[in-house]
């Protein structure tokens, strides 16, 4: 019921635009050229080719500061305002109060804490949306010398080591590490980032796509080797993980987002 | 015709054969679920009392099924692998491995697992005691800041391994997140004098054995079953030196021996005894005299000893390398007076070597 619920929800929230206005605090979108790409998940037991429009992509995750600023500009969306469908106890837990989150690196720190609900929301504002998974995930391939850098041991282990690394830790800083051949930046180091379509991630063994946050064949250990067209790719396997098992109003200390615009949108 | 009635006549003796041989052997008397040591559950709930490894929960003396509640928590947490070596451990409870659970067949168990506000990633637990879906796994997903449960009947007595099955398992196991759980049967085990709860893990770093500092997971090294370390209750030195495991000479002990791998079995061995009694796999048979015990990654072994001598003996996987080079080393101190009629020295002394032996003493015969 509740399952339910959260499904017409998300409906809604596709329908219909949330009053907002720009609040653009210098977000940086960067575009990305279009292309062929093979993902990383599966579809069933099939491997999925995609084509990949070109887009445009904020530079960097959307930081605490620029959240901070859109919550002073849609009061509706504060922490103790909100309701509690768009957003669980969890949503900007570690804040100082609803407008301010108590860090001396609030215009460096990715944001996170936030619903998908309320992220969707913040991009809205600036007349932009959240990737979709694979345009993510074709954005996240890149390195700083390749477009497709995902088959490499190296930096996987070094993406996951970078992801382990930050136990008990709130997120790193953005903008320590070069950026991808695109210019864009921190994409899988530093955090997890919220897509549009995360629910839909994981089909069901029956064919039926998964609802949100039920994580489906995610659910059984040994059987999420099957969702991957490379098991061992095990920082994208965490990513995966820690994001199909969220309902769209948790909130997780380690999930932000950023946002992304098709081109020929209105800036 | 004939053909369907001679299978139909086969499969009926395979079947009756089938039948026969589990009559034949019945599990021992309280190794499994009967209308009387199953029904409902009886009494107040019981909140289990969750101890950090080596020690081990009380023995059970109850004699009716109750309801068991389990309180688990997943913590990613900063600790000590070895001296001067740091690791991001994914924990039950924050210990490597977590608490030893103890129930009674019978029993109904409710398992609650919260994941603290500050780790990462969604965990989850797979009990190898549970009958039902993932041992759990599907029902105890819990992301971080959330709490959940679930309860099922403990219908197998056993030793068994617990461990979080949150995609990808092999780096959440590799990182620590297991322990196990004893389900006791109806009548107990016999009565020992000191009881010790060890479980083995590997470890996968990018940093060679003992190099200082802070660790992370090497993938390449976990993808290829090939760990820097292979240690005892999560860390180099766990059971030696100060830790050392301590009993007295007469005493009878107990190890409560599980495997977490994530990839390698076990040789489990205690240098300078005999277990007099084991319990292969953790299951319900006994066997004795035995030296080495095979341990898979996700099997046990409950193994008894009776101290006859005082010294120090060494716990270990008999696979030497991992002893010797990777840690899989610990310390059982045994006090008491020598026994020289049991074991004694004799000498150490040098002897001449061949050349200046006389050679006509060897053709004289």
């Amino acid at each position: 019921m509740l399952r339910t619920l959260t499904g017409l929800l998300m409906l809604l929230a596709a329908l219909v635009p949330w009053p907002a206005r720009a609040d653009a605090a210098a977000a940086r979108f960067v575009t990305v050229p279009g292309g062929h790409f093979v993902s990383s998940l599966l579809d069933g037991t099939r491997t999925v080719t995609v084509r990949v429009a070109p887009f445009a992509m904020m530079e960097k995750p959307v930081t605490e500061a620029q959240f901070a600023a859109f919550l002073r500009a849609h009061p509706e969306w504060q922490r103790g305002r909100i309701a509690p469908l768009f957003a669980g106890p969890n949503y900007l837990a570690g804040w100082l109060t609803p407008t301010d989150p108590g860090d001396a690196q609030a215009a460096r720190r990715p944001v996170t804490a936030v619903s998908w609900f309320t992220a969707r929301a913040y991009c809205d504002s600036l007349h932009a949306e959240l990737p979709s998974w694979y345009q993510w995930e074709y954005a996240a391939a890149a390195s700083s010398s390749s477009r497709d850098a995902r088959a490499g041991m190296i930096r996987r282990n070094a993406i996951l080591a970078a992801l382990m690394r930050a136990t008990g830790q709130r997120p790193g800083l953005i903008g320590q590490r070069p950026a991808n051949v695109y210019g864009l930046r921190d994409l899988n180091r530093l955090i997890w980032e919220w897509v549009s379509d995360y629910g839909a991630m994981f089909p069901d063994v029956n064919g039926d796509v998964g609802s949100a946050g039920s994580g489906s064949v995610l659910r059984l250990c040994g059987g999420a080797a099957l969702a991957f067209r490379d098991p061992s790719d095990y920082a994208l396997a965490e990513r995966v993980a820690a994001l199909s098992m969220l309902a769209p109003a948790d909130s997780s200390p380690f999930v932000g987002f950023r946002c992304v615009r098709n081109l020929g949108d209105a800036p | 015709m004939k053909r369907i009635l001679a299978t139909a006549i086969a499969l009926a003796l395979g079947c009756a054969a089938l039948a026969s041989n589990v009559h034949a052997s019945p599990l021992p008397a309280g190794w499994a679920c009967t209308p009387a040591t199953c029904g409902a559950p009886e009494g107040k709930p019981i909140v289990e009392q969750l101890l950090p490894p080596p020690q081990v929960p009380a023995r059970i003396t109850r004699r009716y099924p109750a309801k068991v509640i389990v309180n688990l928590e997943a913590r990613e947490v900063v600790g000590t692998l070895a001296d001067g070596v740091k690791y991001d451990f994914y924990t039950f409870n924050g210990t490597v491995p977590g608490p030893m659970i103890r129930v009674r067949v019978g029993d109904t168990v409710e398992i609650r697992l919260k994941n603290a506000h500050s780790d990462h990633m969604p965990h989850n637990i797979d009990l190898h005691a549970v009958m039902g879906t993932g041992g759990g796994a599907a029902d105890s997903i819990v992301i971080p800041g959330h709490e959940g449960a679930f309860e099922f009947k403990a219908l197998h007595a056993g030793f068994f391994v617990y461990h979080c099955a949150m995609a990808p398992a092999a780096v959440h196991i590799a990182n620590g997140m297991y322990g196990a759980i004893m389900v006791e049967p109806a009548d107990g085990l016999p009565r020992v004098d000191k009881e010790f709860y060890v479980m083995q893990g590997e470890f996968y770093t990018p940093g060679a054995y003992m190099q200082p500092g802070l660790q992370p997971l090497d993938m390449k090294k976990l993808l290829d079953e090939q760990p820097t370390y292979v240690v005892f209750n999560g860390r180099v030195g766990s059971l030696t030196g100060d830790h050392a495991l301590r009993a007295r000479e007469g005493q009878t002990v107990r190890f409560f021996f599980a495997n977490g791998g994530p990839n390698l079995t076990s040789s489990f061995h205690m240098i300078g005894g005999i277990w007099n009694t084991v319990w292969p796999w953790g299951g319900s048979n006994e066997d004795h005299n035995v030296q080495t015990i095979s341990v898979p990654p996700g099997g046990t072994v409950i193994a008894d000893m009776k101290l006859v001598v005082p010294g120090t003996f060494m716990l270990v996987d008999h696979a030497a390398v991992r002893m010797f080079n990777k840690g899989a080393l610990g310390q059982l101190v045994v006090s008491g007076p020598e026994q020289p009629m049991l074991y004694r020295a004799l000498w150490n002394r040098p002897f001449p070597p061949a050349s200046a032996m006389p050679t006509a003493a060897t053709s004289a015969h």
